[in-house]
Order: C-alpha cells, then sequence, then structure tokens
C-alpha cells in the first residue's frame, strides 16, 4: 500500500517567486511552483498554447507567464487568463512540517494492468 | 457567586472533570463551564508551571519591560479557592490510564476522573541543528524563558533570535528593548509570510532595520556554536557567522501531542477532535492549540474561545458545535501596526484593490473575489482592520461601496455620494493642497485644466501638480475627469498596468529617491500589485542595476528564463548555447571544443550565426553547465546572445588582409568586444567594425557601427536590421582608436540610463531626436568622457563569465530537476 501522498523533498528547495521540474517515468512532466506569497502550487509542465515550459517563466501573484509567448496561466486552476483560451491540468499540492507532497495518483500515471481493468 | 464545597450533600453525584493543561485554554473552558453550571463537576487542574493561569500572549510586553506577571496573571489563587477548583502546579501529568479512567502525575499521584480535558498546548519547535542543548539555548513559550532572557540582557551583549514570524519578532523587539544587540534569523524571504505579503513584510523588515536590529532573510541556521561550555555564536549555511550571548529559537510550535498519542487516542498533527470538541474517546475531550479539528490546528487565541464555548454546551448538556474559525491577526510589532486576515494570496477571479501612501509609511491592500472580501493585508494603519474582518466573515457583497472600500469604513459608509472617489476630491475646497511637492492647490489645478490642459501630462508642465514624486497623480486624474468629463486625453503609457508612472518617471525616481531595492520602488511608486507583473519586473530590476552598479543585487527571479540560464529557450523547451567569439574570430582549440560539445550532447544543430559565432542547439537545461565547464575549459566564455546586453562586435578582416582596408577593424573589433560584453542594456544590442567604406560588416544597421576610413572612424548610431530597417545617423567623425572606444562607451551609457526597458536603439533615437542624444554627448566637452567613465564602473561589476559560475556548481537548482517519479515496481504486478 503506498502512500496517498508523494513526498518531494523540503519547501526550501524552490525559492520563492521560482519554479522546480520534476519528470515523471511514462508521464507528463510536472512544474512545481512556490509563489513570492509562499505557497505552492503543480502543473503539467506544458503551457496549453504551444507546450512551452511553464517552470521557466516568470511567476507573479498566483499565475505565471510562460517563456514562449507570454500566456499568463493561474497556478490555482491552470486556466489561461486574459483573453487566451485553454488550460492544463494541475496536481494537488500540500505542504507539511517543511515538507511538500503532490496528490500521487495525479502524478504516477494509470500502470498497464490498471489501464486494462479500466 | 455561591462557593460549594466538598461538603455538600450534591458534591458526591458530581462528576469529576480533570483538567490537563493550566494555560489559556484549560482555564477558559474551566471558566466557560462554570458560567453554566457550576455545580455539575468537581474539578481538579494540572499544570506544568510552578503557577496560577496567566496570559501568554502578554509575555512579550513582560519581556519588554512593559508589564509585570502580576499584570498578566488571569487567574489568581483566589478565583481556584472560590471555585472549589484543585490546582496541582508544577507536577505534570506523566501519563493517562483510560481503562481505569485516572491520570497519573510525575510524582506518582492518581486522579480519577469521569471526564477529562486535554488542554496541553502547543511545543515551540527546536530546528534540529548541531548545539541546540547548549546553554544558553532558550525558547519562548512560558515565563521560564522570560526569566532567562531577561538574565541575558542583564549583561547587555549580542542576541540572536531564529525564527521572523510573530514571536521571533516578539523576542527581538523585547531584547532590543533590554539593551542587546539583536540579529534576526529568517529562512524565507520576508518577514511573517505567514501574515504578510512580501510588500508589508519588506516595509516591516525596513522599519525593523531602522530601529537598529539587524535582519537576515533567507538566512539558514547550520549550527550553534559553543565556546566554554555555553552558546556563543550561530553559523549559517552560507558561512557567516553572528554573535552571540544568548540564542533565542522562535521558529513555530507544534501541537503537544505526547500524552494524547501515549493513551491511544486519535491523533494526527493535533489530538483528533468533533464539534463539541471530543476525542476518540467519548469520556476524554481535548481543547486549544493541541487540537486538531476539521484538519486544521490553531495558534492564535480567538479559535480558542470559540472552541471553549462549543465544549462547555456540550458538557452541560445543550450541545452547540464548533465550526471551525476565520483566523485574523492584529498586533503590533516594536510598536509597527500590521493586521492581516483570510487568503489575501489572490485566487481565480480575485482582485487585489491596493494603496499605498509612501509619505505615511502605509500599504494596504484587500482581496475581493465575487463581490465579497476574502483577505486583507495592513501595515502601518490597521484602524480598518476589524471593519474588513467584519465584512469578510459575514461574506457580505461590498459592490455598492467598492470604489471606496480601500479608503476605510468612514470614506466608504460617508454617505452615497462619498463613496466615489472622484466626489471626494470635488468636495475638497479650492484651497486644499493637491501636490505637497511643489504645493499646488486644488484651485491651481482645476484653473490650469480650463485653461486647455488636457492630460496628466499638460497638468504636470503647465502648473507643476503630480510632476515630483507622482503621489498625487490620483487626485490630479480625479479633478481632469470631474472638470473636463470625457474630454480627458489619455496619458503617457504607463510602465504597466501595476502602476501609474511611465517608464520615465520611475527610472528619474530611483534615482532622486535613492531606491535601491523592487519592493521599495513598489512602496513609494504606488504599485497596485503585490509583485508586479511579469513586465515591470523585468524592467525595475534592469533599471536598478543600472542606477546602481555593484549595490543592486540582480533578480533571478524577475530575469526572464534566457537571462536566468544563460541561453536561448526554442520552441521545444531546450536551449541554444553561443560561446563568444571575439571580434568573429576563433581558432582549432575552439572550434574542437564546439565539436565535441556537439557530439558528447547529440546537439542536433550547429550553425552559423548572423553574428559571427556558432550556435549549437538542443541542449537540455540540466545539461547546460557541464556544457559549459568543456566550453571554458577551452577558453571561451558566454556569448550572452540570450541577453538584453551586448550581442556581438561583427568585423571584416581589415587592413590586415584586405587590400581595401583603411585601419585594423578586426582588432578594433575585438577591443571594443573586450570593454562592452557582458553590459545589460534596454534591450540587445549590436555593434559593428567595417574596415572601410564598402562595409562588409554591415556596420550602419547596427546600434553603434563603426565605418574605417583612411582619415579615421565614422561612428554611426541607431541602426537596426530587424522588422523594420532602419540605417543609422552618422554621430560624429573621430581620428583615433581611443576615441571611437570612449565614444562607444558614452553612447552605450547614455542608451543605458535614458532609453526605456525593451526599447531598441531605434526606436530611442527616433523618440529623442538625434539632436538631443547629440547634445547629450557635445554640448559640454567633458560629458563624453563622464558618460564613458560610468560605463567602465558599472562595468566592473558586469564582467564575469556567468557559465563559469553556474559550471562551478552555482545556483545549480536553476538547471536540475528536484527528482524524478519513477512509478513503483510493485504498481505493475
Amino acid at each position: 500500500m503506498q502512500a496517498k501522498w508523494l513526498d518531494i523533498g523540503p519547501v526550501t528547495q524552490i525559492e520563492p517567486g521560482m519554479a522546480a521540474t520534476l519528470p515523471v517515468i511514462g508521464g507528463e512532466e510536472i512544474a512545481v511552483f512556490h509563489t513570492m506569497r509562499g505557497e505552492f502550487y503543480a502543473l503539467v509542465n506544458k503551457c496549453p498554447h504551444k507546450q512551452g515550459p511553464l517552470s521557466q517563466g516568470i511567476v507573479h501573484g498566483d499565475s505565471v507567464t510562460c517563456p514562449l509567448h507570454n500566456w499568463r496561466i493561474s497556478l490555482r486552476s491552470g486556466e489561461a487568463l486574459g483573453d487566451d483560451q485553454g488550460c492544463v491540468p494541475t496536481i494537488p499540492v500540500k505542504v507539511d512540517a517543511g515538507r511538500i507532497y503532490l496528490l500521487r495518483e495525479a502524478v504516477v500515471p494509470p500502470t498497464p494492468a490498471q489501464r486494462k481493468a479500466a | 457567586m455561591n462557593a460549594p464545597t466538598s461538603f455538600d450533600k450534591a458534591s458526591a453525584l458530581r462528576e469529576k472533570l480533570v483538567v490537563i493543561g493550566n494555560g489559556m485554554a484549560g482555564c477558559r473552558a474551566v471558566e466557560e463551564i462554570l458560567a453554566r453550571d457550576p455545580e455539575r463537576f468537581d474539578i481538579t487542574i494540572f499544570g506544568a508551571e510552578p503557577r496560577v493561569n496567566y496570559n501568554r500572549i502578554m509575555l512579550s510586553p513582560v519581556l519588554a519591560g512593559e508589564k509585570t506577571f502580576e499584570e498578566i496573571v488571569l487567574n489568581t489563587a483566589d478565583w481556584y479557592a472560590q471555585n472549589a477548583i484543585e490546582l496541582v502546579s508544577g507536577d505534570p501529568v506523566d501519563h493517562i490510564d483510560r481503562t481505569r479512567q485516572t491520570v497519573v502525575s510525575r510524582s506518582g499521584r492518581v486522579e480519577p476522573y469521569d471526564k477529562l480535558l486535554i488542554a496541553t498546548g502547543s511545543d515551540p519547535f527546536i530546528i534540529p541543528v548541531p548545539g541546540r542543548d547548549l546553554p544558553g539555548v532558550v525558547t519562548f513559550r512560558d515565563l521560564d524563558d522570560v526569566d532567562k532572557m531577561l538574565a541575558a540582557a542583564g549583561q547587555g551583549g549580542n542576541a540572536v533570535v531564529i525564527g521572523g514570524g510573530l514571536l521571533g519578532l516578539e523576542a527581538a523587539h523585547g531584547l532590543s528593548l533590554r539593551g542587546m544587540k539583536v540579529t534576526v534569523i529568517h529562512l524565507m524571504p520576508t518577514l511573517m509570510e505567514r501574515q504578510l505579503d512580501e510588500a508589508a513584510g519588506w516595509l516591516l523588515k525596513t522599519e525593523l532595520e531602522r530601529r537598529g536590529q539587524t535582519i537576515l532573510t533567507g538566512a539558514d541556521t547550520q549550527e550553534i556554536i559553543e565556546k566554554d561550555g555555553h552558546v556563543a555564536g550561530v553559523r549559517l549555511k552560507d558561512g557567516q557567522e553572528i554573535a552571540a550571548d544568548i540564542v533565542v529559537m522562535a521558529v513555530g510550535i507544534r501541537p503537544s501531542t505526547r500524552l494524547a498519542k501515549t493513551a491511544g487516542l486519535d491523533c494526527e498533527r493535533g489530538v483528533m477532535v468533533d464539534d463539541h470538541m471530543v476525542t476518540s474517546d467519548p469520556n476524554v475531550l481535548a481543547v486549544g492549540e493541541c487540537v486538531q479539528h476539521r484538519g486544521l490546528c490553531y495558534g492564535l487565541v480567538a479559535p480558542l474561545w470559540e472552541m471553549c464555548r462549543s465544549l462547555a454546551d456540550h458538557l452541560t448538556g445543550s450541545p452547540s458545535g464548533y465550526l471551525g474559525s476565520v483566523t485574523s491577526t492584529k498586533l503590533k510589532v516594536s510598536g509597527i501596526d500590521v493586521f492581516s486576515a483570510g487568503d489575501f494570496s489572490g485566487g481565480d477571479g480575485a482582485e487585489d484593490i491596493v494603496m499605498r501612501d509612501a509619505a505615511r509609511g502605509v500599504y494596504k491592500r484587500v482581496v475581493v473575489k465575487d463581490d465579497r472580501i476574502v483577505g486583507a493585508v495592513l501595515y502601518g494603519d490597521t484602524a480598518d482592520g476589524n471593519w474588513y474582518f467584519d465584512l469578510l466573515k459575514k461574506a457580505e457583497d461590498i459592490s455598492e461601496i467598492r470604489d471606496g472600500l480601500i479608503f476605510g469604513q468612514a470614506f466608504a459608509l460617508g454617505g452615497g455620494a462619498n463613496a466615489d472617489p472622484n466626489a471626494a476630491v470635488a468636495a475638497l475646497s479650492d484651497d486644499a493642497e493637491i501636490c505637497g511637492c511643489n504645493g499646488v492647490s486644488k484651485g491651481k489645478v482645476v484653473e490650469t485644466i480650463q485653461a486647455g490642459a488636457c492630460s496628466l501630462d499638460a497638468v504636470r508642465s503647465q502648473c507643476k501638480a503630480s510632476a515630483s514624486c507622482g503621489s498625487c497623480t490620483g487626485l490630479v486624474e480625479s479633478l481632469l475627469a470631474l472638470t473636463l468629463g470625457d474630454e480627458v486625453q489619455a496619458g503617457a503609457k504607463t510602465l504597466c498596468k501595476c502602476t501609474s508612472f511611465t517608464h520615465d518617471d520611475a527610472r528619474r525616481l530611483i534615482v532622486e529617491k535613492e531606491l535601491r531595492a523592487m519592493p521599495q520602488v513598489m512602496q513609494e511608486l504606488h504599485w497596485t500589485t503585490p509583485d508586479g507583473c511579469a513586465s515591470c519586473r523585468p524592467a525595475l530590476n534592469y533599471y536598478l542595476l543600472c542606477a546602481w552598479p555593484g549595490e543592486y543585487e540582480d533578480d533571478q527571479k524577475s530575469r526572464f528564463v534566457n537571462e536566468r540560464l544563460h541561453a536561448n529557450i526554442q520552441k521545444d523547451g531546450t536551449y541554444s548555447v553561443v560561446p563568444r567569439m571575439w571580434g568573429g574570430l576563433t581558432n582549432p582549440r575552439e572550434l574542437r571544443a564546439i565539436a565535441d560539445v556537439v557530439e558528447k550532447y547529440d546537439a542536433p544543430m550547429v550553425k552559423v550565426t548572423g553574428g559571427q559565432r556558432l550556435d549549437i542547439f538542443g541542449i537540455k537545461k540540466e545539461d547546460l553547465p557541464a556544457v559549459w565547464a568543456d566550453l571554458n575549459a577551452a577558453g571561451m566564455v558566454s556569448g550572452h546572445a540570450y541577453g538584453k546586453s551586448l550581442r556581438t562586435v561583427k568585423t571584416c578582416v581589415g587592413s590586415e588582409w584586405c587590400r581595401f582596408g583603411t585601419q585594423d577593424s578586426t582588432g578594433l573589433g575585438v577591443k571594443i568586444e573586450q570593454m562592452t560584453w557582458g553590459s545589460w542594456m534596454p534591450h540587445k544590442f549590436k555593434i559593428a567594425v567595417s574596415g572601410c567604406p564598402r562595409n562588409c560588416a554591415e556596420a550602419t544597421i547596427k546600434d553603434f557601427g563603426v565605418v574605417c576610413v583612411d582619415s579615421g572612424y565614422e561612428l554611426h548610431v541607431g541602426g537596426n536590421g530587424g522588422i523594420k530597417v532602419r540605417a543609422t545617423d552618422l554621430l560624429c567623425k573621430v581620428s583615433t582608436e581611443e576615441e571611437v572606444m570612449e565614444h562607444c562607451a558614452a553612447f552605450i551609457q547614455l542608451y543605458r540610463e535614458d532609453a526605456h526597458y525593451l526599447e531598441r536603439t531605434a526606436p530611442w533615437l527616433e523618440r529623442k531626436g538625434l539632436e538631443w542624444i547629440k547634445a547629450q554627448m557635445f554640448a559640454d566637452p567633458d560629458a563624453v568622457r563622464r558618460l564613458a567613465a560610468r560605463f567602465r564602473h558599472s562595468q566592473k561589476f558586469m564582467q564575469d563569465d556567468p557559465w563559469a559560475k553556474r559550471a562551478s556548481g552555482d545556483r545549480s537548482d536553476l538547471h536540475q530537476h528536484l527528482a524524478t517519479v519513477r512509478p513503483a515496481q510493485t504498481e505493475y504486478a
């Protein structure tokens, strides 16, 4: 039985206003954000526009500006802000006792067995 | 009140209530029970401290010398006696025996119970660093801690407080007032980050520093240093050491759950309770900081009161139920008013209303979502905190008062008309002062507008209102709207949506007001967002870097990715790497190193650029430092092909080889590149040196172009080969290489100091006019020398190869993945 939440390390490894990446074997790379307000969010690291790496964008408030074409994406909902339309999947995050956790089922892709069962 | 005695007839029928914890929660719970039914329980309270119940929140004033212990006592010995409560102090409970329904104290005393109340509060969190157990390392939790601090402070000396939250800052304030030299070490980049946003945290930090405390943010403690068996200082992870005669550890608290856990009660972070404060055992209740209710643990006092009421309702037979608390924090740190409530981190559909008053040191931010207040942060003026908190808790629709909301209750509710800021300005008398800097009255501004000034700029130039610090810009805009209605002309384009200031205003005020940090600029220039946006942050970062060379610390989080990773991001998320080739020259060693890198890292493409160098494509961000190490080893440095900075100096072969060449254009190009590389600019900057008027280096479409002629050098400026081709204008002609270098440095510095961020030299020159540029450089015979000297000074701090630093491991966090998630093998079974 695996824990529901995946421990990805201490909060100090991501400076506020920055993001870090978490590749997933067989799944989508995840971008983990630390806002200037001290909150953590995680999104699939792909802009809904042209798949730009959101982890490399400038973080402001609770949004990130994609480095490729300046789309603004909400870190809370993954939705494109302003006049742009699109959405990127979000991954639930919790912080406990100084460590960052991601919801495992949202991170790890279904196994072949699970896929067969479905 | 009738004091029941133990000889009462009813006494035998009473239930026995044992309370573990003689603190604020435990005693308040007892008070609430007594208020409802004084006859119901025989009560025994166990307290770990050898004293009556006091107001723990007031320990700070005791430390600061503003109050005595007697003044903060909540329940005197008389109160216990009058209510026939037995207080067992200084003998903490050791364990709970739920089968026998007894508690056993450390001294061996056994006390039976019918109902047990756990109110053990919380324990200070001790960071697990070497030296944490040394004498002289204290926490800030009870009166004994305060006594230890006072004993240390009596001898003066240095104090270090680890933790820049509320508790830590109060300890620091107290110790500072007691005459110690205090340093606060805080792990996060801003103080009190859980209660305050970055802007307010920055204001607090500056104010505390002004009062003599040293505040180190982003500082990670490595160990506590010992000397002669006592604490002697603190060493940080960056190697810095701070001397200390006392170290106060105030990094946070944790619910105290040991007793409950060993008794087998359900615990997570805290002791789990339901809405009636009952634990997993129906005869055991818990209240206060030690509990976890609906997933939350509280560390503030207001929720405790609410919990105690529900607990007493339940125990006295009329259950009500606790539904959780929305908390707010209102506090004074060193006499500085701070308030925060709710969720002020924004969110979807949430809008920030921000008001900053730099002169009064006030910052207010109210977060509104769906016409309701969801959060607020106030600094410097917290008078309206309770009003905002009330609106928040009641989820009141604020759409009617929205325009005046940020000005506070008196203004917003001061009658329908007054809720409109324009109306408030209209109500001002004609002699009311609008612009404090230039002493301009409302009457004068209106007169100026009526005489034809239809825009903010026109008002500024004609009567000087809002032409200095700009803090009255909003008032002048209101007067324009009131006087002209729809005829107001849009003002100059502002820097971005976060501010009403233009690029020029911001640049000028950074220098005039000596603004040296980004939060300071945002505060002084009344930014309407808490931390700017992707447009203003890089611009301000550049303006500060340009204004304060060698002083301002470059802010990586305000850099566009290319300048953060020193490479060019490509459409697939990989990067291209361009090493510098001085003046376009290269040699076998460099070419071999480039070829090796291409093979070693499987770069799918290498291309010759338009700037006479080689571009290696398809490098992953995690491989960049290794690529750079290989290129550095062959003597190559960053080409800054990614930066708003000097790109290349393109040259032709010149007089050394070319039969038409008039001067050594290649050699001059190399010298110019060596002088200018590494410089950050408003936008990218390209230079070329052609050896004769045939102009093979295409110098006349560069930002700065040199065309060599028999008699010397023509200097051309403001060219561009991009979207809109623009040929250069001739700036001047000079006769020596030294003069070329001096004029090049001077022109670049003029551009650096004047242009708007992301404005190339071509549009800049067209906006300002060639004559203006010539006037800046030549009207005063010494101007070129002064500009060039400022450029050279700035270059002293810029010409470090950024690749070399990264190749040696600096900021590896920017390149490495956190980890790689591999689905566990068992999941495939």
